[in-house]
Parts: C-alpha cells; sequence; structure tokens
C-alpha cells in the first residue's frame, strides 16, 4: 500500500495552444472571415475603380428614366414612354405568368404520366417510361428552341391558319383564341357562385359534425358539384346569358379580336411543361410506391372502399413524400423560365437583365435586381416548405 | 381388399392463362378500362409513328452532299448533318488540327479504361484515378489548347461544339464535386462563421437561375477584376458554372453526410483520428456512396446546362446547331438539326444515368432495405 502512495501521479503534459481544438476553431473562424471580408473589398474596390474609369454612375436614378422601347406582351399598361421602373413590373409580370401557367399545367401532366407509369397496362405504362426518359435527358434550351423555331416558326402564314372549327387560329404569329365578353349582368352568376362556396362551406362543416357524431355519412362531393355548377347556371341563365365569345377574325394581313398568345409564350410553356412534367411524373411515382402495400390492406379490413382508401389512406401518406419534392420542381421550373432570353419572350431577363442592361450601362444594378427577385422567390417557398414540413412531419412516440 | 387412392395428375393451367395470350389478357386487356386504354394508345401509335418513321427514314435523304439531294424526297435530309458533322463535332477548330481533339478524347478513353475492368486491383485503380484526375486536364489543356512543343496554338474562341460541351461539362464536374464536399463539410461544422458563409454562399448560388449566373460572369466580372486583367469568355463561363453546380452538389452531399449515424464520428474519434482523417476514411466513402444518384443527377442536370452558354456567345453544340439552321444556305432543316443535336445529349444523359444505376448496384453492400 506505502509503495503504490509514493508512487508519482503525472498529469499528461497540456497540449501546446495550437493544438487545442478551441483556438483552432476561433483562429480558422478569424481566417476565413478576414479571408472573404478581404475579398470582398477587393472586389469592391475594384468595381469603384473601374466604374469611374468607365464613367457610370451608379445608383438607381434610371429606373425613373423613360426607357423607350416597346414589350411585345405587358399584362398592364405600358408604353414605349414609361419608365425603366415599369419595365421592371412588365418583366416581372410576364415571368410570374409563364410560371404559374408552368406550374399548373406540369402539375397535371406529370400526375397523369406518373400515374400511367404505375398503370398495370403494360402499354400504356411502357409509353409513360418512354415519355419520361425522351423529356428529362433533353436540355430545356433545346426543347425550347425545337418548339419556336422547328415548330412555331413553321407555321403558315395568317391567311392560310390552321383552325379548330372557326374559333381558334394557329399561325405564325401565336394562337388565337376566342375571348369572353363580360355583359352587365354577369356579377350575378359571380355572386351566385360566392353563394354557392359559402353554402358548400356551411354543409361540409355540418356533414363532419354529423359525422363525427352519428357515423352517417353525407354525399359531400356530389352536393359540392351540384351547388357549384348549378348555382352559377341557373343565375347565368336568368340573368340572360350576359357572357359572349368575341372570336379572332382576319383583316387584312392578321387576326383581330380575341385573345392571343404569342409563339414565344406559346413555346416557352410547351417546353416548361413537356420538361418539369417528366420530372414530376417521377416524384408521384415514386410518392406512391413509398405507401407500402400493407396501409392499402389494412385499409381494406377496416371495410374502407377503393376511394376512401385512396383519399384517407394513400394520399396523404404519399403526398408528404412528394410535396417537397414537388415544390423543388415548380422552383426549378419558375428558375427555368428565364431561358425566355433565348427566344425574346419578354420576361425578366430577357427585357431587363437584357435590353435594360444594354441600353442604361447599369449592369450591377440590373443584374442585382434581377437576382434578387428569383432569391426572393426561392427563399420565400423554401421558408413556406419548411413550415409546411414541420407540420407534416412523422410525429414519432 | 382396399384401394389404394390413385390421385388424379394435376391439369395443366387453362390456355389463356400462360404464354402469349395469358400474358396479353393480363398485361393489356384485364379489365374493360385496360382494354380501353389499350385500344387508345395503340389508336395513338398508329396515327403518330408511322408519319414519324417515314419522316426520319423511309423517305429521308442519306447520300449526297448538297441541299438539293434533298429536294426529291419529302423526308428529313440527314446530309444536314453530314455536311456539318466536322463543325458540329470541333466547332471552329482548325480542320488541320483536329487530330489533337481526336487524341485527347483517346487519351481520356485509354486512361479510364483500366477503372472499368474488375480485374484491375482497387488500389491500382484509386492510383491511377487520381494520376488521371491530375495530370489529364493539364495534358488535354496543352494538346487543345497548343502553344507549346510546336503545337499551333488554338485559341479558347475557336472551340466549339460538342468539343466544347464536353470541356465545359468535364471541368464543371470535376471542379464542382470537390467544391461541393468542401461547402458540405462546411455547412455542417460546428464553427458557426465558417456555417454561415457555407449556407449562404450555397443558397446563394441555389437560388438564382444559372442564366443569371452567365450573365453576372460576361458583364459583371470584368468589372471585379484589377484593370488591365481579363479573363477568357470560356473561363468565365467555367466559373459560373462551376460554383452554380457545387452549390448543387454541396446539397447532395450533405444529405449523404446526414445519413451517416454518429456512432461511425464517435468511433473514428475513440480511435484517435482527427478530423480530416474521420472524414476521409470514414464518414465520406460512406456518404459519397449513399449519394451516387444525387452526384450522377447533378452531372446529367449539369451537362443539359452547358447549352445555356449559348446566352453569352460561346458555340457549344446547341449553338452551333442552331447556328448552322440560321445558314442561308441551308435554310429550312432546322427539325434535323435539333433532333440530331437531342440525340447527342439524349445519349450522354441516358447512358450516365443508366451507368449510375449499375454502379449502385455494385457498390451497395447489404445496408439497404
Amino acid at each position: 500500500m506505502a509503495d503504490r502512495a509514493e508512487q508519482q501521479i503525472t498529469l499528461p503534459a497540456k497540449p501546446p495552444f495550437w493544438n487545442d481544438p478551441k483556438t483552432r476553431a476561433i483562429a480558422f473562424q478569424v481566417i476565413a472571415l478576414v479571408l472573404t471580408v478581404g475579398f470582398g473589398l477587393y472586389i469592391f474596390d475594384n468595381t469603384q475603380t473601374n466604374l469611374r474609369r468607365l464613367g457610370i454612375a451608379s445608383g438607381f436614378d434610371f429606373l425613373g428614366s423613360p426607357s423607350g422601347f416597346d414589350i411585345i406582351q405587358t399584362l398592364i399598361p405600358y408604353s414605349a414612354s414609361s419608365s425603366y421602373g415599369q419595365v421592371f413590373w412588365v418583366a416581372l409580370l410576364n415571368t410570374l405568368l409563364v410560371a404559374l401557367l408552368g406550374v399548373i399545367l406540369a402539375t397535371l401532366l406529370g400526375f397523369v404520366i406518373g400515374v400511367a407509369r404505375l398503370s398495370k397496362n403494360w402499354l400504356i405504362a411502357k409509353l409513360a417510361l418512354l415519355y419520361i426518359e425522351i423529356f428529362r435527358n433533353i436540355p430545356l434550351l433545346l426543347q425550347i428552341f425545337f418548339w419556336y423555331f422547328a415548330v412555331l416558326r413553321a407555321m403558315p402564314a395568317p391567311r392560310q391558319s390552321l383552325s379548330l372549327g372557326d374559333a381558334i387560329f394557329l399561325n405564325i404569329r401565336g394562337l388565337y383564341l376566342p375571348a369572353p365578353e363580360f355583359k352587365t349582368g354577369f356579377g350575378w352568376v359571380l355572386a351566385a357562385l360566392a353563394v354557392a362556396l359559402g353554402l358548400i362551406f356551411a354543409i361540409a362543416r355540418w356533414a363532419r359534425r354529423r359525422q363525427m357524431a352519428t357515423g352517417q355519412p353525407f354525399p359531400m362531393l356530389a352536393t359540392a358539384l351540384a351547388l357549384l355548377l348549378g348555382l352559377p347556371l341557373l343565375a347565368f341563365v336568368l340573368a340572360g346569358a350576359p357572357l359572349h365569345w368575341q372570336l379572332p377574325e382576319l383583316r387584312g394581313f392578321n387576326f383581330q379580336g380575341g385573345w392571343v398568345v404569342i409563339p414565344e409564350m406559346a413555346s416557352l410553356l410547351l417546353a416548361l411543361t413537356v420538361y418539369t412534367a417528366a420530372f414530376i411524373a417521377e416524384i408521384v411515382r415514386a410518392g406512391i410506391q413509398a405507401v407500402s402495400h400493407g396501409q392499402t390492406e389494412a385499409s381494406f379490413s377496416l371495410g374502407l372502399n377503393t376511394g376512401l382508401t385512396l383519399r384517407l389512406i394513400i394520399l396523404p401518406q404519399a403526398l408528404r413524400v412528394i410535396i417537397p419534392p414537388l415544390t423543388n420542381q415548380y422552383l426549378n421550373l419558375t428558375k427555368n423560365s428565364s431561358l425566355a432570353a433565348a427566344i425574346g419572350y419578354p420576361d425578366l431577363v430577357a427585357t431587363f437583365a437584357g435590353t435594360t442592361l444594354n441600353q442604361t450601362g447599369q449592369a450591377i444594378e440590373c443584374i442585382a435586381i434581377t437576382m434578387a427577385v428569383y432569391l426572393s422567390i426561392s427563399l420565400l417557398i423554401s421558408l413556406l416548405m419548411n413550415i409546411y414540413n414541420r407540420r407534416m412531419a412523422l410525429v414519432e412516440r | 381388399m382396399s384401394a389404394t387412392h390413385v390421385p388424379h395428375p394435376d391439369l395443366p393451367p387453362p390456355s389463356s392463362t400462360i404464354g402469349a395470350l395469358g400474358w396479353l389478357r393480363r398485361n393489356l386487356f384485364s379489365s374493360p378500362l385496360n382494354v380501353a386504354l389499350t385500344v387508345l394508345a395503340v389508336y395513338l401509335l398508329a396515327i403518330s409513328l408511322p408519319p414519324m418513321l417515314r419522316w426520319a427514314l423511309f423517305d429521308a435523304t442519306w447520300s449526297g452532299d448538297s441541299r438539293e439531294a434533298c429536294t426529291a424526297n419529302s423526308g428529313a435530309c440527314w446530309i444536314f448533318i453530314k455536311v456539318h458533322f466536322g463543325q458540329f463535332m470541333y466547332g471552329f477548330y482548325p480542320e488541320a488540327q483536329r487530330w489533337r481533339v481526336d487524341a485527347v478524347v483517346l487519351l481520356l478513353i485509354i486512361g479510364a479504361a483500366p477503372l472499368f475492368i474488375s480485374s484491375v486491383s482497387n488500389p491500382l485503380k484509386v492510383r491511377l484515378g487520381l494520376g488521371l484526375l491530375l495530370l489529364y486536364p493539364l495534358l488535354a489543356f496543352m494538346l487543345l489548347h497548343g502553344g507549346l512543343f510546336g503545337l499551333t496554338p488554338v485559341d479558347t474562341r475557336q472551340w466549339g461544339g460538342l468539343l466544347l460541351t464536353l470541356v465545359i461539362a468535364g471541368v464543371g464536374m470535376t471542379a464542382a464535386l470537390p467544391l461541393g464536399v468542401l461547402l458540405a463539410l462546411g455547412r455542417r461544422s460546428k464553427m458557426p462563421a465558417i456555417q454561415t458563409l457555407c449556407v449562404t454562399f450555397i443558397e446563394f448560388w441555389r437560388g438564382v437561375p444559372l442564366i443569371t449566373v452567365l450573365f453576372m460572369s460576361s458583364v459583371m466580372l470584368p468589372l471585379f477584376l484589377p484593370t488591365g486583367m481579363n479573363f477568357d469568355k470560356l473561363l468565365r463561363a467555367l466559373i459560373g458554372v462551376t460554383l452554380f453546380q457545387a452549390a448543387y452538389m454541396a446539397e447532395v452531399v450533405r444529405g449523404g453526410l446526414q445519413a451517416i449515424p454518429k456512432g461511425q464520428v464517435e468511433a473514428a474519434a475513440a480511435l484517435g483520428l482527427g478530423y480530416w482523417k474521420t472524414m476521409a476514411l470514414i464518414v465520406l466513402p460512406q456518404a459519397l456512396k449513399l449519394v451516387i444518384p444525387g452526384i450522377v443527377n447533378t452531372f446529367i442536370a449539369l451537362f443539359k446546362d452547358t447549352s445555356l452558354v449559348l446566352i453569352i456567345g460561346l458555340f457549344d453544340l446547341m449553338n452551333i446547331v442552331h447556328s448552322a439552321t440560321t445558314n442561308p444556305a441551308w435554310l429550312g432543316f432546322s427539325t434535323e438539326g435539333y433532333v440530331f443535336a437531342a440525340a447527342v445529349y439524349w445519349l450522354f444523359c441516358f447512358s450516365m444515368s443508366h451507368y449510375s444505376q449499375s454502379l449502385e448496384k455494385r457498390l451497395h453492400t447489404g445496408h439497404k432495405r
């Protein structure tokens, strides 16, 4: 016992300070920050020098000066004497328009093809696979060019337009559709629609409460459809059919009246839809396959029918898998709509980061504004996505 | 005397459930809905396939070397592709020097071939792969650009066609992967400053479209550089594409890093491995293997995105095909041009995705559920 006490306990020598993880971490971070800030300052200084040398005044004053160019598609009033600030809004709306339409169409097409991919019908499943493998492996820009230069630019002149029932015309100038003209009294139809929506909401609440209390189901879907279609139709007939379709008509060398989809918009929309739908189809397939078959069997054994199983058991679980990558595709579609610049569709990149930049020379401001717009859209959507994810995430034990 | 029961031999399955007939019944005509779908699909194929085949094959012009040869037939004019083929592959690379491009491709095939042969041992493969990764770009650049060893210099402005597409894709892939791994490690780091820097970088590049990045690299980058210093247009595009794809790669790699259980890092620490050794020897090999599909998807996306350099006036495959279709001497053949370009892009992307699937199967070590 005694000799053991005599043994000197020597603590291992403290490691030198440069081997201490804490010191190291601080040192690394300081170095990284200094390098980043230094690099930023260096670029800022270079830019200042270059701008002074080139005689470019920086700042956002140019947004107030008149633009002097026309835009082929404007959703808000715009003329060549409008300011660059208005160019920005016109361009932004054009981007949002094509992105919104693209998202809707690509989702519809993508879901159809995704379900077809899982079809028990061999031919349908193979055709869906063929579609997916072809369209997702070809660059989007190439697809846009194909639709624009090889298909729509090769359409006949207005006099030889392809037509569908003398109401829809397709020629080199674009796609001409009948435009609705609302007469006085159409407000009644809208009012009826609002009443129908309110009634559906109320009935749905009542039906749910009744089912909770008594277990008796209510044919909600049929009721809702009947109300949604019936009430506005009734109002429409009673108000004396206050809707008139204005057909496009050939006058001189071009069509007048109706709605026109310019070929740039049509080809961009077509390519975005076809391309993104191929990705959405794969996401939908993966989502449906992610729900194990046991869930369906369990649901059947509880006595739910096919429709209820799909609505209450399969879809909620599949959507949990589908929605995050689906939003990602929506985001991609929005960013991909910037390829419009290559065929001259007047979107944000073509008109603002392109024409405006070239006319004013304000490279930094134009690109910064354009990037900021896309960045805010992305961040906004990923914020919403995170909130959704937190709500939908599996709560385990 | 008791009779032994002799069971009747099994009846053969009904003839309608086996063979071709059974297959048809099971897969095409199993229910009224399926019958309708099959009829619809066959009808669609019947009206769309014959005209397409007639255009592409039967009524197409294959021989001849002038535009006039195409007037006789109503189908595709593949002479357009034949005449422009050299341009589509090499761009404006001088014809006498094109052997250098061939040599570069051949070198890559010879160098990379042992990596795909299973009898070559793994350590040798790693050494060969690293050597290839470090030496080959230098060699390829020297051969392509010239100016040394008596090779005529060929300016990057003359590079084009598939060559340029492959250069951008190749450089983008080899640079984006390591950069992406570093960014992913930075994003998972416990040091707040480094983490913030990496998150900002990644979210910024992922939030903007590539086209604005290319715009930026072509109009803003010259403003950022000190007076008198200027980058080649190709280099500017390369920087933009690499930074952009590195951000996407970082997110893919992060997914893999998050999937590695904490016990792996703790076990490595218990064995006395430092941070870099833990990452390089324990975590990354497992993480990267998990995310092979994601990495290849990023590569495919990058390959397709190279077509965007058209916006800043580089003549990659896409742009050179497009400009050939606008050539006044060969107007009216844009469909042929785009179909050809699409076929080339498709071939590369499709084979990449199939290779990734086979790689996934080979590397999977039984942890997959």
